[in-house]
C-alpha cells in the first residue's frame, strides 16, 4: 500500500508540474491583455525538446552530461515526501533539513554545469545563482524550522496535520514564516524580482543563463526539473504555511475533496505569482541580497515569536 | 589477538615511528634520498595502521587502557603515564586514517622534491609529528602532554618550512611558530594553576579534584585553555596562521595539519570543558558558540574571497572548526544546564563532525595537492579544464567538495544535521540568553552552509570545468598509490554518510563515555529529531539514486537513439577565449559585494591610455582586488605597536649614567628592606 502511494507522489509532480507553468504564464497573458498560449503548451515543449537531436560543447566534461538526470533525479527524491493531498510521505526525504540540503545539491550542480560549458553567460549564471541560493538558505532553513517549532515535527509529511490545529496565536509567527518561505520560493525557482523566467540573452538572467548550452532531452530535463522544483516549493507552501484542507482519510471522496482545495491553493499562489511578474520589475542584481535578508529576519521574528 | 593488540598496539606504533624516522636519516645519510623518503612514509603508514587497529581495539572490544613506564626520564617525577580511554580512541581513529591516506599518498608525492631538497630530515619530522599527535591525545599526565603538544609544534613547524628556498615559506613558519607559542604560553599558566591546586601534574587527580576548586580559579584555568587550545584550533581571530601554514607545508602534511592537527585543540576543549570541569557553566557554553557562529561564517568569506587553492581549503577549515565549535559549545551549555541528554547530543554533533572534517580536509588536500603537483601552481586562475586531464582526481574533489559542502548523501550533511538539531533544540528549551545565541548559531550555519557550496562550486569550476585558461601541456594523472590515498577518503566519506545509522553508535559510546551513568537516563538517539522522526541516510541515499536511475532509464527510452553533435559553446559571433571565462575571483565576486561591510574589499586601478590628454582608448588596465587584513590592522599590529612603545617607554629608565644605576640598586635595596621588615 505504502509504494502505491510513494509511486503515486513520484508520479502526480512531474505530471502536474508543467501545468504549473502553463497556468502562470496563461494569467500573465490574461493580465497583460493576451490571450497567451494553451495551459497545455510546456508538455508540448517538452515532448518536442525530448524528440529533437542534441548538440553539446566541445568542452565540456561529464558534469555537464550528467547534471540534467542528477537535478531531475534529486526533485523526484523530494516529489516522494511532500504533503500534497494527505499525509503519506515518504519519511527520509520528508525531514526539512534533507530537503532543503538536497534541493541545494540540485543548485550546486546546476551551477557546475553552467561554468562546464566555459561560455561567459553559464560563468555568471552560476555565479549568481549561487550567491542567491547561499543567501536565500538562510530564510529557507529558518522559515521551515519556525513552522516545525509550531508543529513539534520536523518531517514535511507530518507537519500539516499538526498545524492545522494550532491555537489562533500560532498563525501569526506561522504567516511571518509563510512570507519567508514565499520569498525563498521566488529566488529558489528564478521568479520576479529575482531573476526573470522569460527572457533569454539578457545580462540580468541567471537560471536561464545556466542552461543556455543544453539543448534536447537534456534541456527537456533542465526545465521540468525546474518545473518540478516549482510545483514542490508551492505545494509546502500550501501545505504547510497554510495546513487547511488535507485529507484525514483516504477515502474517495475525501481525497476528491482535498484534491479540489490543493488545486484552488496552488491556483492562489500561481495568480500571485504572475501578478508579481506583471506588476513589479525585477530587481537590480544587489537588491536581491536585501530582499533575501528580509526573508531572514521575517522567519527570524516568527521563530523568537514561537518561543519566548 | 584483542589482548595482543591492546597489549603490544602502542609499543608496535611507536616503533613503527622511531623506525621510519630512524631510517629516513640513515638512508639520506648515505645519500639513498628516495628510498629515505619511501622508507618513512611507509613506516608512517604501517604505524597509522598499528594505531587504527589499536584504536578499533579499545572502541570495540577492550575498553580504556592504561600504561605507566616507570621511567622517570630525569625532567620529573614519573610522567609516562598514558590513558587510552574512548575518546582518546576516537581521535587516535581520525589521527591514522588521514595518517595512512596521507602516507599512501607522500609515497609519490616525493619525486617532485628529489634533487631540490634534502628528504632525510623531511622523514624524521613527518614520522615525529604523527607520533606527537598520538602522544598528545593519549597523555595523562600534563607534563608529557606539554611535551607532545610542543614536539608536535615543533615537528610541524620543520614540515611547514621544508620548501625553504621560498622567503614566503619561511615567513609562514615563524608566524605559525609564533602563534603556537604564544598559544602554548596560556597552556603552561594553566598547567600551573592547576598544579598549584592539586600538587599534581597527573590528569586523573586534575579530574577528581576539578569540582573543588574555587569558582574563580576554575574560570581563569578555562579562559587560558580556550585561548591557548583554540589559536592551535584555528578560531577567529587567532586563526592568522593557519591560511599562512597549511598551504606552505607540502600537501599531504597540509592534510596531516589541516585534518587532524587541529582536531587536537578540539580534543582537549573537550578534555577541560567536559571531561575536567564538566560543571563550566551556560555562559561558557555560548561564549564558545559565539566564537564557532564568527569563525564559521568569517572563514566561509574569507575562503570565497581566495584564489589560491591551498588558502582556501584552510580558510575552510577555520569555518569548519566553527560549526564543531557550534556542536561543543551546545554541548556545554546543556550540560551546564543540566540537560545530559540534549549535551550528549550535541557533543555527539561535535564528535562526528570533527570526523567527517578530518576525511573531507584531509581528501580536498590530497586532491588539491595532486593539481599543484603537475601544474606547478597554486592559483587557481591559471587552471581551468583540467577534468580531462586528471579525471581521477577531479571526481575525488569533487565528492570532497560536495561533502564539505553539507549536501546529502555525503558525511558533512550528517553531522551539520546533529548540529542544527542540538542548536534547535536550544532554541526551544533554554533560557531568553540562551534561546537567542542559539538562534545566532543556527542562523549562521544555515548561511554558512549555502556560501560553502558557492565556494566550491567556484572552486571545482575554475580548477576543472571549462577551457584551460593556462596550457598545461604535461598535467597528468597522480600515480596510483596517490590515488589510492584519495579513493580511501573518498569512500569513508560516502560510508560516513550513508551509513550514518551504523557510525552513530560508535559516536555516541565516545560521547556518553565521558559522562557519569547516572547522567545517561534515556539512551541518546542522535539521529532523532524534534517530534521522533530519524534521519535515515540511507533512505535519502536510495531516493536520491532511484530518481537518477529512473529519470535516466526513462530518457535513454524515449530519446535513446538521438544524435549528438560536438560543436563549440555559442559565442555571440566572436571567436571564444579562455579569457572569457568566468574567473574564480569573478565568481565570488559578487557575494563579497554583498558582504562589504564585513570584508572590506578594496579595489586598485591602474590605468594606461594610448593617448594621455585624451584618455579615450585604454592601452592597459590592470586592476587589483585584495580584503583588507582587519587581524592585522585592528588586532595584530595595534597589539606589536603597544610592545614596541612600551619597550621604548621602559628604555627610557636606561641612562647609561653609572650614578643613576647605583640610584636603581639603593632605592631596590631600601624597597626590600622595607618589604622584609614589615
Amino acid at each position: 500500500m505504502e509504494i502505491l502511494f510513494y509511486a503515486f507522489q513520484s508520479l502526480a509532480i512531474p505530471l502536474a508540474s508543467p501545468a504549473v507553468l502553463g497556468l502562470i504564464r496563461k494569467i500573465k497573458a490574461y493580465m497583460q491583455g493576451r490571450q497567451g498560449a494553451s495551459i497545455m503548451q510546456p508538455y508540448r515543449d517538452l515532448a518536442k525538446l525530448l524528440r529533437k537531436d542534441e548538440v553539446v560543447s566541445e568542452d565540456n566534461s561529464w558534469i555537464f552530461s550528467a547534471a540534467p538526470y542528477i537535478i531531475f533525479g534529486t526533485t523526484l527524491a523530494l516529489a516522494i515526501s511532500v504533503p500534497l493531498i494527505a499525509n503519506f510521505g515518504f519519511a527520509p526525504t520528508g525531514d526539512i533539513l534533507v530537503f532543503v540540503y538536497v534541493l541545494a545539491a540540485g543548485t550546486f550542480f546546476l551551477a557546475l554545469a553552467g561554468m562546464d560549458t566555459g561560455g561567459g553567460f553559464g560563468g555568471f549564471g552560476a555565479s549568481r545563482e549561487m550567491m542567491i541560493a547561499a543567501l536565500a538558505e538562510g530564510g529557507l532553513i529558518l522559515s521551515l524550522v519556525a513552522a516545525s517549532f509550531l508543529a513539534g515535527e520536523h518531517n514535511l509529511a507530518a507537519m500539516p496535520s499538526q498545524l492545522a490545529t494550532i491555537p489562533l496565536t500560532g498563525l501569526l509567527p506561522l504567516f511571518l514564516a509563510g512570507g519567508a518561505f514565499f520569498i525563498a520560493l521566488l529566488a529558489e525557482n528564478a521568479r520576479y524580482p529575482v531573476d526573470n523566467p522569460a527572457t533569454h540573452l539578457e545580462l540580468t538572467m541567471v537560471h536561464e543563463a545556466m542552461i543556455l548550452e543544453y539543448s534536447g532531452p537534456k534541456l527537456a530535463l533542465m526545465e521540468w526539473a525546474a518545473a518540478n522544483k516549482l510545483l514542490i516549493y508551492i505545494a509546502v507552501l500550501v501545505n504547510v504555511f497554510f495546513p487547511w484542507g488535507l485529507a484525514v482519510s483516504i477515502a474517495p471522496s475525501a481525497l476528491a475533496v482535498a484534491f479540489g482545495i490543493f488545486t484552488a491553493k496552488v491556483f492562489a499562489v500561481a495568480a500571485v505569482i504572475a501578478f508579481i511578474e506583471s506588476t513589479m520589475a525585477k530587481f537590480r542584481i544587489f537588491r536581491v541580497p536585501d530582499f533575501l535578508f528580509t526573508s531572514f529576519v521575517l522567519s527570524a521574528i516568527a521563530i523568537i515569536l514561537i518561543v519566548l | 589477538m584483542v589482548d595482543f593488540i591492546a597489549q603490544f598496539g602502542l609499543f608496535a606504533i611507536f616503533a613503527f615511528f622511531t623506525g621510519g624516522a630512524a631510517l629516513s636519516l640513515i638512508y639520506s645519510a648515505y645519500g639513498a634520498e628516495r628510498e629515505s623518503w619511501i622508507l618513512s612514509h611507509l613506516f608512517a603508514a604501517l604505524a597509522s595502521l598499528c594505531g587504527l587497529l589499536l584504536a578499533g581495539t579499545v572502541l570495540f572490544a577492550s575498553g580504556p587502557l592504561s600504561f605507566h613506564l616507570p621511567f622517570s626520564l630525569g625532567i620529573g617525577p614519573d610522567i609516562l603515564r598514558f590513558q587510552i580511554d574512548t575518546l582518546a580512541a576516537f581521535f587516535i581513529a581520525a589521527i591514522s586514517i588521514v595518517g595512512i591516506a596521507a602516507s599512501l599518498f607522500g609515497i609519490q608525492y616525493g619525486k617532485h622534491f628529489l634533487g631540490s631538497y634534502r628528504l632525510g630530515g623531511f622523514g624524521f619530522f613527518y614520522n615525529l609529528f604523527i607520533a606527537s599527535m598520538i602522544l598528545v591525545v593519549i597523555a595523562n599526565n600534563s607534563f608529557l602532554f606539554l611535551l607532545a603538544w610542543e614536539g608536535m609544534a615543533i615537528a610541524s613547524y620543520f614540515l611547514v618550512i621544508f620548501e625553504r628556498h621560498e622567503a614566503k615559506n619561511i615567513s609562514a613558519g615563524m608566524l605559525y611558530l609564533l602563534i603556537s607559542q604564544l598559544g602554548a604560553a596560556f597552556l603552561f599558566a594553566a598547567f600551573l594553576i592547576l598544579y598549584a591546586l592539586t600538587g599534581s601534574w597527573d590528569f586523573d587527580t586534575i579530574r577528581a579534584s576539578a569540582g573543588e576548586m574555587p569558582l574563580l580559579v576554575q574560570n581563569i584555568v578555562l579562559a587560558l585553555a580556550l585561548l591557548g587550545f583554540s589559536s592551535k584550533a584555528g578560531i577567529i581571530p587567532l586563526h592568522i596562521w593557519l591560511p599562512e601554514a597549511h598551504p606552505a607545508a607540502p600537501s599531504h602534511v597540509s592534510a596531516l595539519m589541516s585534518g587532524v592537527m587541529i582536531k587536537t585543540g578540539i580534543f582537549m576543549l573537550i578534555r577541560f570543558f567536559v571531561d575536567f570541569f564538566p560543571t563550566a557553566g551556560i555562559s561558557w557554553g555560548l561564549i564558545i558558540i559565539v566564537l564557532g557562529a564568527v569563525s564559521s561564517l568569517l572563514g566561509v568569506l574569507y575562503a570565497l574571497s581566495e584564489h589560491d587553492i591551498k588558502r582556501l581549503l584552510a580558510f575552510h577549515s577555520v569555518e569548519n572548526i566553527g560549526i564543531i565549535f557550534l556542536g561543543l559549545g551546545a554541548s556545554i551549555t546543556f550540560f551546564s544546564a543540566a540537560m545530559p541528554a540534549l549535551g550528549t547530543l550535541a557533543l555527539i554533533a561535535a564528535l562526528y563532525h570533527t570526523i567527517n572534517h578530518a576525511l573531507f580536509k584531509a581528501l580536498l588536500f590530497l586532491s588539491a595537492g595532486s593539481v599543484v603537483a603537475t601544474t606547478g601552481t597554486r592559483n587557481m586562475e591559471e587552471y581551468g579544464g583540467l577534468i580531462k586531464k586528471l579525471p581521477y582526481t577531479a571526481f575525488f574533489f569533487l565528492i570532497g567538495a560536495v561533502a564539505i559542502s553539507g549536501l546529502p548523501p555525503f558525511n558533512g550533511f550528517v553531522s551539520e544535521w546533529m548540529t542544527f538539531q542540538s542548536l534547535f533544540a536550544g532554541i526551544g528549551t533554554l533560557p531568553i540568553i540562551g534561546k537567542i545565541t542559539f538562534l545566532v548559531g543556527a542562523s549562521s550555519l544555515a548561511f554558512t552552509g549555502g556560501l560553502a557550496a558557492a565556494c566550491f562550486v567556484k572552486a571545482f569550476g575554475a580548477i576543472f570545468l571549462a577551457r584551460p585558461r593556462h596550457e598545461h601541456a604535461h598535467a597528468h594523472e597522480s600515480g596510483f598509490l596517490s590515488l589510492a590515498g584519495m579513493g580511501l577518503l573518498a569512500a569513508l566519506c560516502a560510508l560516513f554518510g550513508v551509513a550514518a545509522s551504523a557510525i552513530t553508535p560508535i559516536v555516541t559510546r565516545v560521547a556518553e563515555s565521558l559522562r557519569a551513568a547516572s547522567d545517561i537516563a534515556v539512551p541518546s538517539a542522535p539521529l532523532q529529531s524534534l517530534g521522533g522522526s530519524s534521519l535515515s541516510m540511507s533512505g535519502v541515499a536510495i531516493a536520491v539514486v532511484f530518481g537518477v536511475a529512473l529519470c535516466g532509464i526513462l530518457v535513454w527510452i524515449i530519446a535513446g537513439r538521438r544524435k549528438i553533435v560536438v560543436s563549440r559553446t555559442w559565442d555571440c559571433g566572436a571567436p571564444l577565449t579562455s579569457r572569457m571565462e568566468i574567473t574564480a575571483t569573478g565568481f565570488s565576486r559578487s557575494i563579497i559585494m554583498v558582504f562589504r561591510g564585513l570584508l572590506q574589499p578594496s579595489v586598485q586601478t591602474d590605468v594606461e591610455y594610448h593617448d594621455v590628454e585624451t584618455r579615450y582608448f585604454t592601452k592597459k588596465k590592470k586592476v587589483e582586488l585584495s580584503l583588507t587584513d582587519m587581524y592585522h590592522a585592528y588586532l595584530y599590529s595595534p597589539a606589536i605597536t603597544l610592545v614596541e612603545h612600551s619597550a621604548r617607554q621602559a628604555r627610557r629608565i636606561q641612562t647609561g649614567n653609572l650614578s643613576t644605576y647605583l640610584l636603581y640598586i639603593f632605592l631596590t635595596t631600601l624597597l626590600l628592606l622595607f618589604w622584609a621588615l614589615q
